[in-house]
């Protein structure tokens, strides 16, 4: 059978750092780039006798995620100890959920994909960091007890494509919760991937592959397509799956085997005694108030009347869509700004979306100064270029430039005159039927008022005076 | 405690010196107490004689060729023998009452919850409490008022407010109810032991208390249940000691080698034992036929003090079935020493306040200890019985005598 023969069947699994202030079991900071070692103590150092204390800011973003894809919010949920050793494990265990999560069920709305299903949302302890250096191996704990949601999705994906748009929707969603900074490279997003293949039309699921060490978009698509390709080779030439743990190479674009399911560690979950049932009151449950999520807001703007790709470009920043709100007005104009201008500024280096030097509101202003005939679209421009670069007021922009458009019909009267004065030849033919010569007249004026002169008034009046 | 070393009695935290106080530490300092040092236990708690320490083991102040008991012995002879007024100790299985009944002082493990365990180094978390030990009750309830409250920092400590146990000793037990359940009085347990707690149970019923024959049916099975939840959660909380971070390290090339050495060169015989139990009870196709089923005795066991506390106050018994054993006596059995916990253990999985009283002496002049068992976090009714129970006088272990 051919690779179209088969059917990928494909489950990510995410995990998120939550933006608390501290970590989940204790007061330490949770600032990434730290000195190592240097934001720690008893309790995420895993000293003797040291217990856990739970950060309640970290159960509200596992609530917030748990609501904005409509998960079902256990009201008790159960700590688990999951038990292996690793030098950056420090207590020999990791503190997660395991029966009991607080989050079960739920989709991830994915653009053109429609909903894809989740298993859960549970909340856990991150671990430690591994460092090897030419010194040897060392451990840097200030990672230790960062909060983490793991989501566990549905194997609903399909391709390496698919899987690549489930994952860029979750990232995307956590940042507009304010829960996740979506940093990949940082390791503050991660994902791991289960993939099996199973030929057309079977309902019995393959054997299944984890693949770890996709730490972007591109290698989750590299490493899912290049584990499709490697076992259906596999069963093409008589051989079969096994379940193991295989290890994306990023260098060399390939899978590697990592352990075997008779390597894989025995975890020994049971539940944390250091810590009493997770209870979430329904008080708690009614504050956790969950943001409009990108598909949402993209539905909105399309429905505004803003094409869809440029929907689609303003959602994939929080900040853009932001700005669009903030200029208000007519949401079709203010969105060919925002992809327009503002995203030209932006590439060029001139604008940072994290810190504008103009307030949204007044390219409202420059567009009642178009409207109203006191500057050209041209200038109009230009001055949104010089708003966005100066956060100077509009009206002293036209004015410091000298970019007003004159509009006044006495002041443009004696321009017209003169044009018509000095082009006989024209004017004739014009008479003659040659009507397209308007712009040619238009321009003469406007070369005279060195394009100040209001265009749309000049044709009035080069209308009525070649009648 | 802050700046001394500390090890559990175990080779494998040789030379760790914390860098903060345990809570108890904490409100002991703040209430004045003057800390003289540390006393000898059983390596990581576990154990019922004091002599799996890497110390070496501790004597009985009333006859040096016998154990004190354990594992907090080390505590209990200090007190018995006038080193201190009073120590303290942790309780997961018997480990304060036991040794206390051994030594002829009292000692006390308050209900789950009541002590904070933060910076208490655990054994089984779901069990472990810190208790106090003293020549007498009221010592005890001073002690206990001291270290007991809510601690932010241990989440399974109880916000209930903490009384002055100290002031109602001596309100008396007239129309009090005792419960003597009588899986306590089989086989096992020594006929001297019995008698003196007899005895104890008519003094009670001459000072008023009603006496009723109650059935605490499940509370056989505590000890089998007891060494695969508390083994299960030991193989957990002592895995953090793999040699990366503090403790002893093995000399060794590669990651697993030092962990397999360190733990080898670090670990004594009964913990690595109840690592390895408690490590099979958790395994993966083990799990439900051992430690699930364990927590299910367990509820039933707690179930069956909650029935007899709606007819009686408190629960009477022997601390330990015998008085204390010689040196090495029990250490090639691990079965025999194990059981020296069978009428303490059940307080543990059930969560209740339990208090160790002399009450006499045998043949050869080895103290007896009753255990008096309380509805959680009913301390005060607890201590009151034992204050009424305990000997008007404290003699002097033979130690101590001619000096």
């Amino acid at each position: 059978m051919p690779v179209a023969d088969f059917e990928p069947v494909i489950g990510l699994e995410v995990h998120a750092q939550l933006l608390t202030r501290s970590k989940i079991f204790c007061g330490c900071s949770t600032q990434f780039g730290a000195p190592p070692n240097t934001q720690v103590c008893p309790v995420c150092l895993g000293l003797p006798g040291a217990l856990p204390a739970l950060n309640r800011a970290a159960v509200e973003m596992a609530i917030k995620a748990g609501k904005a894809f409509g998960c079902t919010i256990a009201r008790r949920s159960i700590w688990a100890r999951k038990n292996y050793f690793y030098p950056d494990l420090p207590k020999g265990y990791q503190i997660s959920q395991y029966e009991v999560p607080i989050c079960s069920g739920g989709a991830v709305p994915v653009p053109g994909l429609g909903k894809i299903g989740l298993e859960r949302i549970h909340l856990e302890e991150d671990a430690g960091k591994n460092i090897h250096t030419e010194r040897g191996s060392e451990v840097d704990l200030n990672r230790s007890g960062v909060p983490l949601i793991e989501i566990v999705g549905k194997p609903e994906l399909r391709s390496a494509e698919q899987a690549s748009e489930y994952l860029k929707a979750i990232r995307l969603a956590l940042i507009y919760l304010g829960i996740n900074d979506g940093n990949l490279e940082e390791g503050s997003f991660r994902c791991d991937a289960n993939v099996s293949v199973r030929p057309k039309g079977a309902t019995k699921l393959g054997t299944r592959v984890e693949l770890k060490n996709i730490n972007s978009f591109r290698f989750v698509r590299q490493a899912i397509d290049y584990e499709i390709a490697r076992q259906v080779e596999l069963i093409e030439s008589g051989g079969k799956v096994t379940q193991e743990t295989r290890l994306f190479d990023n260098e060399k674009s390939v899978t590697r085997p990592m352990r075997s399911k008779e390597e894989a560690n025995d975890y020994r979950y049971f539940p944390e005694p250091d810590l009493p049932p997770l209870v979430v009151s329904q008080e708690l449950l009614d504050t956790v108030q969950v943001p409009k999520l990108p598909q949402a807001i993209a539905d909105e703007l399309i429905t505004a009347g803003v094409p869809q790709a440029d929907a689609r470009t303003i959602v994939s920043d929080p900040r853009l869509v932001d700005t669009h709100r903030r200029i208000g007005g007519d949401p079709k104009r203010a969105a060919l700004f925002v992809v327009g201008e503002l995203a030209r500024a932006v590439n060029e280096n001139e604008a940072d979306l994290g810190a504008l030097k103009f307030d949204p509101a007044l390219v409202r202003d420059v567009w009642k100064l178009q409207d109203g005939g006191s500057i050209s679209s041209t200038a109009a421009k230009e001055v949104l270029g010089e708003l966005i670069r100066t956060g100077e007021a509009p009206q002293r922009i036209v004015e410091r430039k000298g970019l007003a458009q004159v509009s006044d019909e006495g002041a443009l009267e004696a321009v017209v005159d003169a044009v018509i004065a000095r082009n006989p030849g024209e004017v004739e033919k014009y008479k003659g039927g040659k009507t397209n010569l308007l712009g040619f007249f238009v321009g003469q004026a406007m070369k005279e008022l060195k394009g100040k002169g209001n265009p749309g008034v000049l044709n009035t009046l080069f209308r009525k005076k070649l009648g | 405690m802050e700046g001394v070393e500390t090890t559990c009695g175990s080779r494998i935290l040789e030379g760790y010196v914390p860098p903060y106080d345990a809570t108890v530490v904490r409100k002991l300092k703040q209430a004045g107490a003057v800390i003289v040092g540390k006393l000898n236990m059983d390596e990581f708690a576990m154990g019922s004689s004091t002599e799996n320490s890497a110390f070496g083991p501790t004597m009985n102040p009333w006859d040096l060729s016998r154990t004190p008991g354990g594992s907090s012995g080390g505590s209990a002879a200090a007190v018995a023998a006038r080193l201190v007024a009073g120590a303290f100790g942790t309780d997961t299985g018997g480990s304060i009452r036991q040794p206390a009944a051994l030594v002829g002082c009292v000692g006390m493990k308050p209900t789950y919850g009541r002590v904070s365990r933060f910076g208490v180094i655990a054994f089984a978390s779901s069990l472990d409490q810190v208790g106090p030990f003293a020549q007498d009750v009221r010592g005890v309830a001073y002690l206990l008022g001291a270290v007991a409250g809510h601690d932010n920092d241990d989440q399974t400590s109880s916000p209930r407010p903490v009384p002055d146990y100290a002031a109602g000793l001596d309100r008396g037990v007239r129309g009090l109810r005792i419960g003597v359940p009588r899986e306590y009085f089989g086989e096992g347990l020594a006929p001297e032991v019995e008698r003196a707690v007899r005895a104890g149970v008519e003094k009670l019923r001459s000072l008023g208390c009603e006496i009723r024959d109650i059935s605490l049916p499940n509370s056989p099975h505590a000890i089998a249940t007891y060494y695969i939840v508390a083994t299960a959660e030991a193989s957990s909380n002592l895995a953090r000691y793999d040699g990366v971070r503090y403790g002893h390290r093995a000399k060794a090339t590669q990651l697993l080698e030092m962990y397999e050495k360190t733990r080898a060169e670090g670990f004594g015989a009964e913990v690595k034992r109840r690592i390895m139990l408690g490590t099979y009870a958790l395994s993966s196709g083990y799990y439900d036929a051992y430690y699930l089923r364990a927590q299910k005795v367990r509820a039933l066991i707690r179930r069956d003090f909650d029935q007899a506390f709606a007819t009686v106050d408190a629960v009477l018994s022997p601390t330990s079935p015998t008085t204390a054993f010689k040196l090495g006596e029990k250490l090639d059995d691990p079965l025999a020493m194990y059981l020296n916990d069978v009428y303490t253990v059940p307080a543990n999985l059930a969560g209740l306040p339990g208090i160790s009283v002399p009450c006499g002496f045998d043949s050869r002049k080895l103290p007896i200890g009753l255990q008096l068992i309380g509805r959680p976090f009913d301390e005060e009714t607890l201590l009151r019985i034992a204050r009424a129970a305990e000997p008007s006088d404290c003699p002097l272990p033979p130690v101590l005598e001619g000096r």
